[in-house]
């Protein structure tokens, strides 16, 4: 196994340094950088499941000069599971990138692209092994410095520049507050190895304790992109080239997921009052229903998805936050269920939300646009692409029997365990946060369904989608590689659960994978078969069969009458796409029934002909809604600063001797401190 | 497993052949109450034969979505069928998922028939698509809670547990107020859902009103007939929840053949008086404008939610 670890790290390096060996040769760095992603992608599957299955810890250690910085390694089963979802998601993309990157031909340095590429997934390998809270620190901000310079490949443009920008401050106000919780445990431990977080040598006061789980919360929940801390990813996601997107969304912020469990059950021994939990899975329904709406509004096919991010991050901490719940009253086997739900949601969000990425980026190869209402018809223009993201968008709006389905209804099935747990208000709080789950999931439905319909279904709506072509092969491999994925991980949970298991029973203390899985792993029945099961494959087999029902009944009555084709009934006029329905008329009534939300601005400008007021010569119509938490939270504090910063100026004088006596000034104060 | 296998069958055929009855039992009804004679209760029968022999016409629009739709809804439907206890208490297809399954089933239905009102590229299509989504998104959650209040007295959210302890009378309440607060919430919850007045009206084709009915615009011939019947698989699914969760007594609880037949009569009535009652509910009301659905979906959420609070606050 450690073969493997330091076969893989030294592809991925490799893929760092050899790209720029062959300047002005676009295509062979492509080809290096990419088939070495891809490479170390294969070798990082095997070597997730190597340390899944593994009875002991993979650890390594290197020495390093700095103080308190040992570069040491631990592969534990959190660890692996969530270094085989970033190899697998990684797989897809290195595949994807082989033909997608030939776009930036010409427009971008492809060898820095490579390498930066290689560098990030590197980044992110190296934050879920890191046993060091210091050398954690690094390769985070590693990988948040490498995402920032891969969002703004395209800083031509400047709304690129922007985001970019607004990713990095968002990115280092979170990287802030994970070092004051690490500070925390580093004064109890007085090391920064992780082991000493675990178990300090003096232990942690309940306040320092409270501080550092919000701390943590806040800090990793800005990567993760909890509500309000999300306001970067609708920018910086869609920003980034569309393979970049796909990791970012599909695995970047997991490995904030995975830094709260480990902080939370690992760092923090899993011992918590109850309203720890209860934050955690408020935050979790208020991210995930909020994250669905604003991403019903949205009409650039990627920043919807980015805030369907926001959403899912949302269900994942619904379980993780019940299963807290749990493990405050010691109902340790629900606890353990509830994680494992929020686990199973964070590698299905992994597999279907980089494969939609992956989706639009190749929407986007086509047609040169992100804006779904100039898409339309493609699925006759695409039709391996539409089936991809079908299978996805099925995937994402956990419909039965997708993976996205599986592991919602984990979710629910350990909010609805809620009436086991002694406090009345917690008792009815975990039912709403269910009610909040069903509202969400719906209209995550409702807004693939426009995703999907109105990119496409029915008439193009512009010259691009009339004109656009399938993507090439490799991209096709890689988005069919993570629709098999997403098929599987739903269909075989026999195989899931008891890799989950692994991870959930150290933090848990118990093994679960008996009392989840029923019918010889056929069937899920978390906790006993009376309360509830639930078999993907038997109801995937009765879809099969019932379908054929269906084929078979309407050939015993009427035989299979040949169809006639013609054209839709346009009232007497020729169909034209303008008839159609638009993405913003899909979801105008959801936009009216919450308007307390979206607080809509409609602006309506008609000029009327002179001659008569009955005929409109010209009309003008615009609507936007409310960026409630930007205008309300951010704005205020960017104007703060600013003005904290304007009254700052009179001390900046300009004059050098001015400054020079500044720092003497703050030198001699520092000596008397000292003294 | 021979045993089970003939259950299954006998469930999909007592399903396939009763819910044609009860569309044809409500318009009886409604027409009975308008004081018109109205067609035979087996006019949908013959409705379904006709359409299964008429040429479907297919807009030159649509992509493979159109076509396969009409199988997906009507298969999705009848698996949601077959999870639901009908005549006798324990189905054999328990153990493939709760109600919870049932709910996203149905689901799975509603996005493949929005799909496909979209595909088209009418106007007509998209009207009705985005109307069945709000109305999907304001049910679904006043469902979850109202299963939940029920699977709270129960102690199980699988379908065939909570039949079989209620038709035993095993953990009734003492006091049944957060039983009846969840029944009138999923009472409305199945109005909203198989698209019955006041939340939409089967029977009209006026664009300013129809929501099911502009989805399917575009259907015609065996496609048609077999969202049709999906649709009325789908009325069946809800009537025999009501009936079972809330009133299971007379079914069979045990294989005899006995038990078995008296149960498939007993149920028969059961869903036919739900039937009628729907066809007179359609009669007293008008339809809401679809703005003011949102209201009596919010009555819905908050009898569940109720139903719950009460649950907890009488148990102490």
């Amino acid at each position: 196994m450690t073969i493997l670890l330091i076969g893989m790290l030294a592809i991925y390096a490799a893929g760092i340094v050899l790209p720029p060996c062959f300047p002005g040769r676009p295509r062979i760095q492509n080809m290096t950088a990419h088939g070495l992603a891809a490479g170390a992608g294969l070798v990082g599957i095997v070597l997730g499941i190597a340390g899944l299955l593994a009875s002991a810890p993979l650890t390594l250690s290197l020495p390093s000069t700095l103080p308190f910085l040992t570069f040491a390694i631990r592969l534990d089963p959190l660890a692996a599971l969530f270094v085989l979802a970033i190899s697998l998601v990684g797989l897809a993309a290195s595949i994807y990138a082989l033909g997608y990157v030939t776009e930036f031909y010409g427009r971008a340095s492809i060898a820095v692209l490579g390498a930066l590429f290689n560098g990030f997934l590197l980044a992110m390998i190296l934050v879920v092994i890191a046993d060091n809270g210091f050398f954690f620190l690094i390769v985070w901000e590693l990988m948040s410095l490498l995402s920032y310079f891969l969002v703004v490949t395209e800083h031509e443009k400047a709304e690129v520049r922007y985001a970019g920008l607004f990713y990095l401050i968002m990115t280092h106000v979170g990287t802030a507050f994970i070092i004051l919780a690490f500070l925390i445990f580093f004064q109890a431990g007085g090391s920064f190895s992780f082991e000493a977080f675990r178990h300090p040598e003096q232990p942690l006061s309940e306040g320092m304790r409270t501080l550092a789980f919000l701390m943590a919360l806040i800090g990793f929940g800005t990567k993760a992109g909890i509500v309000p801390l999300h306001v970067w990813l609708p920018y910086a996601h869609p920003a980034a080239p569309s393979h970049i997107s796909a990791l970012m969304s599909g695995v970047m912020i997991k490995t904030a997921i995975y830094a709260l469990i480990r902080v939370y059950f690992d760092f923090l021994g899993g011992q918590f009052p109850w309203w720890w939990g209860f934050v955690v899975l408020v935050i979790g329904a208020v991210s995930a229903l909020l994250g669905v709406m604003y991403a019903l509004m949205e009409h650039d096919l990627k920043s919807l998805l980015a805030y369907h991010s926001v959403e899912n991050i949302g269900i994942i901490l619904l379980g993780i936050g019940a299963g807290m719940i749990f493990q405050t009253y010691g109902l340790t086997e629900f606890a353990a269920l509830g994680l494992l739900a929020g686990l199973y949601h964070t590698i299905n969000h992994a597999m279907f939300k980089a494969l939609l990425f992956l989706g639009a980026g190749s929407l986007l190869y086509a047609t040169h646009t992100r804006n779904m209402e100039e898409y339309g018809g493609l699925l006759r223009r695409m039709p391996w692409t539409g089936v991809f993201f079908l299978i996805g968008s099925v995937s994402i709006s956990a419909l039965p029997p997708t993976n996205g389905f599986v592991s919602e209804w984990l979710v629910f099935q350990s909010l609805f365990l809620s009436f086991h747990i002694p406090t009345v208000l917690l008792k009815l709080m975990l039912p709403l946060a269910a009610a909040m789950l069903a509202l969400t999931s719906v209209l995550a439905l409702t807004c693939f369904a426009k995703a999907f319909g109105i990119s496409f279904l029915a008439l193009p709506r512009s010259s691009h989608a009339r004109q656009a072509e399938e993507v090439p092969i490799t991209m096709r491999i890689a988005m069919g590689l993570l629709a098999v994925v997403c098929v599987l991980l739903g269909l075989a949970p026999m195989v899931v659960v008891p890799m989950l298991d692994r991870v959930v029973a150290p933090f848990a203390g118990m093994s679960i994978e008996g009392k989840v899985l029923a019918l010889d792993g056929w069937a899920l029945a978390p906790v006993n078969v009376e309360f509830s099961s639930l078999s993907p494959m038997a109801l995937a087999l009765l879809l099969i069969a019932l379908s054929a029902l269906g084929l078979l009944l309407v050939v015993a009555f009427g035989g299979l009458v040949k169809q006639r084709y013609y054209k839709t009934w346009g009232c007497g006029i020729n169909l034209t796409p303008r008839m159609e329905y638009t993405a913003t008329g899909f979801v105008q009534p959801i936009k009216r029934v919450f308007s307390t939300l979206y607080q809509p601005t409609v602006k309506l400008e008609t000029e009327l002909l002179e001659e008569s007021r009955y005929f409109a010569k010209r009309r003008r119509f615009e609507f936007h809604i409310e960026p409630v938490f930007q205008k309300y939270l951010y704005d205020p504090v960017v104007a703060f600063f600013i003005g904290m910063a304007e009254r700052l100026r009179v001390i900046q004088g300009g004059s050098l001797h001015l400054y020079l006596a500044y720092i003497f000034v703050t030198l001699i104060v520092l000596l008397l401190f000292a003294v | 497993m021979v045993q089970a296998i003939i259950l299954v069958v006998a469930q999909t055929i007592v399903l396939l052949a009763v819910s044609p009855f009860l569309v044809g039992l409500i318009r009886k009804v409604k027409a009975r109450l308008q004081l018109r004679r109205g067609a035979s209760v087996f006019q949908p029968y013959a409705d379904l034969a006709k359409l299964f022999r008429k040429q479907p016409v297919v807009s030159t629009t649509t992509s493979w979505i159109f076509t396969a739709t009409p199988y997906i809804v009507f298969a999705s439907t009848l698996t949601a069928g077959l999870l639901v206890p009908i005549f006798v208490s324990s189905t054999p297809l328990n153990f493939a998922g709760n109600i919870i399954a049932l709910v996203y089933l149905l689901a799975l239905g509603t996005f493949f028939l929005m799909l496909a009102g979209l595909d088209a590229g009418s106007a007509f299509g998209g009207m009705g698509s985005s109307r069945e989504a709000i109305v999907a998104s304001l049910t679904e959650p006043a469902m979850i809670l109202s299963i939940f209040a029920i699977a709270l007295t129960k102690g199980s959210t699988n379908l065939s547990t909570i039949v079989h302890k209620t038709a035993l009378l095993e953990g009734i309440a003492t006091d049944p107020s957060p039983y009846l607060m969840a029944l009138a919430a999923l009472f409305i919850v199945a109005i909203a859902e198989t698209g019955r007045v006041p939340v939409d009206n089967p029977a009209t084709h006026l664009e300013l009103t129809m929501i099911h009915e502009a989805m399917v615009l575009e259907y015609s011939g065996r496609y048609l007939a077999l969202i049709e019947w999906a649709a009325g698989l789908k009325l069946l699914v809800f009537l025999t929840l009501i009936a079972n969760v809330f009133a299971p007594w007379g079914i069979a609880t045990s294989l005899e053949p006995a038990a078995l037949s008296i149960g498939l009569a007993i149920y028969l009535v059961k869903v036919s008086g739900l039937a009628v009652l729907f066809g007179v509910i359609e009669s007293m009301f008008a339809k809401l404008r679809l703005f003011r659905v949102t209201d009596l979906l919010g009555v819905a959420f908050i009898l569940a939610l109720l139903g719950l609070v009460f649950f907890y606050v009488l148990r102490g």
